[in-house]
């Protein structure tokens, strides 16, 4: 078994907050981030993938379709965005790092034809990321 | 969903690596320059990750800001510009990187009881890093 880990970077705005929590709890869980205007990040993505290297091409996966396929489910759909307010998933859901990494992991795999998916490393700054391995 | 949260943290400290179990020559030989009487230092950086369901409610394994005020009381404060060898954990026990995970590990795991404690991993120097996850297979 071979992983191959391809990296992107992105930059979207977010902020957290709960409707179910009241003005003053949304202060305090989340602290800065429940700011109502937003706020943003340089967010750096690592989507590594696993198989047998294929003999005849000696690769793991198609690099050319997994970029592709990152391109159009996370960075057409997430770059240069309001997440809470452009992406689907976070209107209903709290866009945190974890979270992320969730989305972009049932985005992706829903769509790679041939890599089978080990791990999605989203890092919100080079001091938190979140990894997601497809665990229930 | 089970996911898994990490954060970074840096510290710098001094150490010696000395062995009241060695002879001066085995310590010399086993240590190198790190054997220096006088100590030498680092900037450390570590990496402490938290593992388990993300609760709906607020979309986190656990709040890093509970895991700062933890970590940075606990582990950063202790350790930060001090010297490792005048810690009470390293009074019998070399301060290496591998035995400086280990203690982290058993304070974080001990004293921290938000999420579940998964690995330590220290990066002494850019070239050199290490990683404990107590019994568990840390995951690549």
């Amino acid at each position: 078994m071979v992983y191959l880990t391809r990296r992107a970077e992105f930059s979207a705005s977010h902020l957290y907050h709960n409707p179910a929590f009241s003005a003053e709890e949304n202060r305090r869980v989340f602290g800065k981030c429940n700011n109502p205007n937003g706020h943003g990040h340089n967010y750096t993505l690592e989507v590594t993938v696993k198989g047998e290297v294929d003999p005849r091409s000696g690769f793991v996966v198609d690099l050319k379709q997994l970029k592709e396929v990152m391109q159009r489910e996370v960075l057409d759909a997430m770059d240069h965005r309001f997440l809470n307010k452009e992406v689907p998933e976070f209107m209903t859901m709290i866009p945190t790092t974890e979270n992320l990494s969730i989305v972009i992991w049932q985005r992706l795999a829903a769509k790679l034809n041939h890599a089978r998916l080990h791990r999605v490393r989203v890092y919100e700054t080079p001091d938190l990321f979140a990894d997601f391995y497809g665990e229930a | 969903m089970k996911a898994y949260l990490t954060r970074r943290y840096r510290f710098s400290s001094s150490h010696r690596l000395h062995s009241e179990a060695m002879t001066a020559g085995e310590n010399r030989t086993t240590y190198g320059k790190c054997n220096n009487q006088h100590g030498h230092g680092h900037n450390y950086f570590l990496e402490v990750t938290m593992s388990g369901k993300v609760d709906p409610a607020t979309g986190m394994v656990c709040n890093p800001a509970d895991l700062d005020g933890f970590v940075n009381r606990e582990i950063v404060e202790r350790y930060d510009l001090n010297n490792l060898n005048a810690a009470e954990e390293f009074q019998n026990t070399v301060p290496t990187t591998e035995n400086l995970c280990i203690a982290i590990f058993d304070a974080v795991r001990g004293g921290f009881d938000k999420a579940h404690l998964e690995r330590v991993r220290i990066e002494e120097t850019l070239m050199n890093s290490f990683e404990y996850a107590g019994d568990a297979a840390p995951r690549c």
